[in-house]
């Protein structure tokens, strides 16, 4: 069960824009093993999605980069891969589900097309074969009449049919790892289990692993076997998903916890927020990124950056009083 | 399809209805008689009218209209006043160079346009990329009469590389400068065009999905981006194509053209209204033909344009 597949050690991708260096992601670290899926999970800039761009390097160009860490995968360090190399892995042993279904099917060309391409590159199979292929994958995603459908256009399918299509393509060469960008954000609530049921489901028959960006804990809660949490680029806290929902470390995983709507509260218990918005991310100070936010704070926190680091067997943490939270939770 | 050409067809009809009559209409006001122009000074008050009647010019203008668009219909678009010929054998003449000029230049307008806004795209920022934005600045500024003395002046008269005006034995020759000539604004438009409607296209979410299936940066642009891309592109090419088969006057004069641009202008000069009629009719029916092609070839590239709306989403 345990192994490991995908490690990413200190990853650092920035941004190099007029305005100066953005630190999208820095000092991520993390690892998943076999059939597991892996919940990351933070808000709308916390770097989830270019920590997920960065394992195949599709960051966006000309500014973007990696700067720093290993992506090891395999035995080989794929952040290190030039252009023709990493094209290997892409669609092939790993590949990815985008947000917005709509916009991440091209328009021009039927979804048969798109689905044999996918497959014709890294197969050497011919056309007739890869159809036949791409016919069993849409069926196996559930689309109705897929010899009829292989010859539609992206525009002609329902946003939950088009998701739907994406996942056909990402399997269309078996890969280890599926990582899923929050492949349901852009869906109708009646449809978003739908994908998520079917994505785990076939991942669980052909063994493979799942990275799964979200910030719907509810949905992590579900699926995940293990959770990062990020945030401002970084990563506060990465565990089992048990010990992330009832022994959350970091105050930020703390404040999202107390965050979600809950049926069996009481209704004069009001949500918790976490007060301020988060940070840009040019021109950090040097402190704990958390900092103006933190109910815990201390002095020593605006000074320097906690180290991400094990603090319990399997739990990462990046905070300065970590020890004693730790203390506090063994006292009860 | 078929049904959608066929119905393009005949919306036709209207609109060269519309056209005639703006013409008739105009010519009808110019208080100038044609019989006059033909025969010479010092004819008879009776010559004249009898020239009147066998023109049918002394008929009420609806009447003259009728019978010009009954002719039209058999193919006739009447006879020269000034060179006593059949204006469709003068129109014959003068088109096939005017158009073989246009091609010339919409080939250039193309693949010139496309390679240079491509490579612009793909190298943003780069030297190639300030080159291409400069030149067609410049290329849109610069008056197409000058340039194509500057052509001539140039290359024609300094270097002699190129013939400086006329169609001489019409070898390729003396087309390329007239032919660049009358290119050099919408190629400069073209690339333009091309040049930020790929950066636009590259930054769809659908470009990243193809490179995360592992397809080279060439399959990314050449397949995924390009289709794409091209949808604005053909719409200025279309336009174009209709502005470049009649709007060749002041190439066509400066390099000497023996073409239909220069022919329109010298038969409105001379009050020659029956090829300036026919000529422009010409030009409109070519006009529409052109953009049904254009509106066929956008069919093509964008599936989402139907023209019968069968099909249905699930």
């Amino acid at each position: 069960m345990n192994e490991k597949l995908l490690e990413v050690r200190d990853l650092k991708t920035h941004f190099f824009t007029p305005d100066g260096v953005v630190k999208a992601v820095d000092g991520v670290s993390f690892i998943l093993n076999k059939k597991e899926v892996l919940g990351i999970v933070g808000e709308t800039g916390s770097g989830k999605s270019v920590t997920a761009l960065s394992i195949l390097n599709l960051i966006p160009q000309p500014f973007g980069r990696i700067v720093g860490g290993r992506i090891m995968f395999d035995g080989v360090d794929i952040a290190g891969l030039g252009q023709k190399q990493i094209q290997k892995y892409r669609g092939n042993r790993i590949s990815m589900v985008f947000q917005d279904p709509a916009a991440s099917l091209n328009p021009v060309y039927t979804v048969g097309n798109q689905i044999m391409e996918s497959i014709m590159i890294h197969q050497k199979i011919d056309k007739r074969s890869a159809r036949k292929k791409a016919m069993r994958l849409l069926d196996m995603v559930g689309i109705p009449e897929p010899q009829r459908r292989l010859n539609s256009y992206p525009h002609q399918f329902s946003g939950g049919m088009r998701q739907r299509v994406m996942i056909a393509m990402a399997l269309a060469n078996s890969p280890s790892i599926l990582i899923a960008d929050e492949p349901t954000t852009a869906l109708d609530v009646t449809i978003q289990a739908q994908i998520l049921e079917l994505m785990v489901d076939v991942m669980n028959k052909t063994g493979s692993s799942i990275i799964l960006i979200t910030h719907d804990l509810g949905v992590v809660a579900k699926y995940a076997d293990k959770v990062m949490v990020m945030y401002g680029g970084k990563p506060v806290e990465f565990s089992d998903i048990d010990k992330i929902f009832y022994e959350p470390l970091h105050p930020y995983t703390n404040g999202l916890m107390g965050s979600i709507a809950r049926l069996d509260s009481k209704k004069k218990d009001r949500l918790t927020t976490i007060d301020g918005s988060p940070p840009s991310l040019i021109d950090l100070p040097p402190g704990c990124i958390f900092y103006p936010r933190c109910k815990y704070r201390m002095e020593g926190c605006a000074r320097s950056y906690p180290r991400f680091k094990e603090v319990k067997p399997g739990h990462h943490v990046a905070c300065h009083r970590h020890a004693e939270f730790l203390k506090e939770e063994a006292d009860g | 399809m078929l049904y959608y050409i066929l119905r393009r067809i005949l919306q036709m009809v209207p609109v060269i209805i519309g056209v005639t009559l703006i013409l008739f209409m105009l010519i009808y006001m110019i208080p100038e008689d044609p019989a006059s122009l033909i025969l010479q000074k010092g004819a008879t008050e009776q010559a004249l009218a009898n020239l009147r009647a066998k023109m049918g010019i002394d008929r009420p203008l609806h009447i003259q209209y009728l019978r010009y668009m009954g002719n039209l219909v058999r193919g006739d678009l009447g006879t020269s006043y000034r060179y006593r010929r059949p204006v469709s054998s003068i129109l014959a003449d003068y088109y096939p160079n005017s158009i073989r000029l246009a091609l010339a230049a919409i080939i250039i307008e193309i693949f010139v346009g496309i390679i240079t806004g491509i490579i612009a795209a793909v190298k943003r920022y780069s030297f190639w990329d300030t080159l291409v934005t400069v030149s067609t600045t410049l290329a849109v500024c610069v008056p197409v009469f000058w340039l194509g003395m500057i052509f001539q002046n140039i290359f024609g008269l300094r270097l002699g590389w190129l013939p400086i005006s006329g169609m001489g034995d019409g070898s390729l020759r003396y087309y390329i400068m007239p032919a660049f000539t009358l290119a050099s604004v919408s190629l400069a438009y073209v690339a333009r065009i091309t040049r930020s409607s790929m950066l636009e296209t590259m930054s769809n979410d659908y470009i990243t999905t193809a490179f995360a299936k592992g397809l080279s940066p060439g399959m990314v642009i050449g397949k995924h981006a390009l289709k794409n891309a091209m949808i604005p592109v053909v719409t200025l090419v279309g336009l174009n194509l209709g502005t470049l088969m009649g709007g060749a006057v002041l190439t066509e004069t400066v390099f000497n053209w023996p073409g239909v641009g220069r022919a329109i202008y010298h038969a409105i000069l001379e009050r020659d209204t029956p090829v300036v009629i026919g000529g422009t009719l010409v030009l409109v029916m070519i006009f529409l033909i052109l953009n049904l092609i254009i509106d066929i070839v956008y069919a093509y590239l964008d599936p989402r344009i139907r023209f019968d709306r069968r099909e249905s989403r699930v």
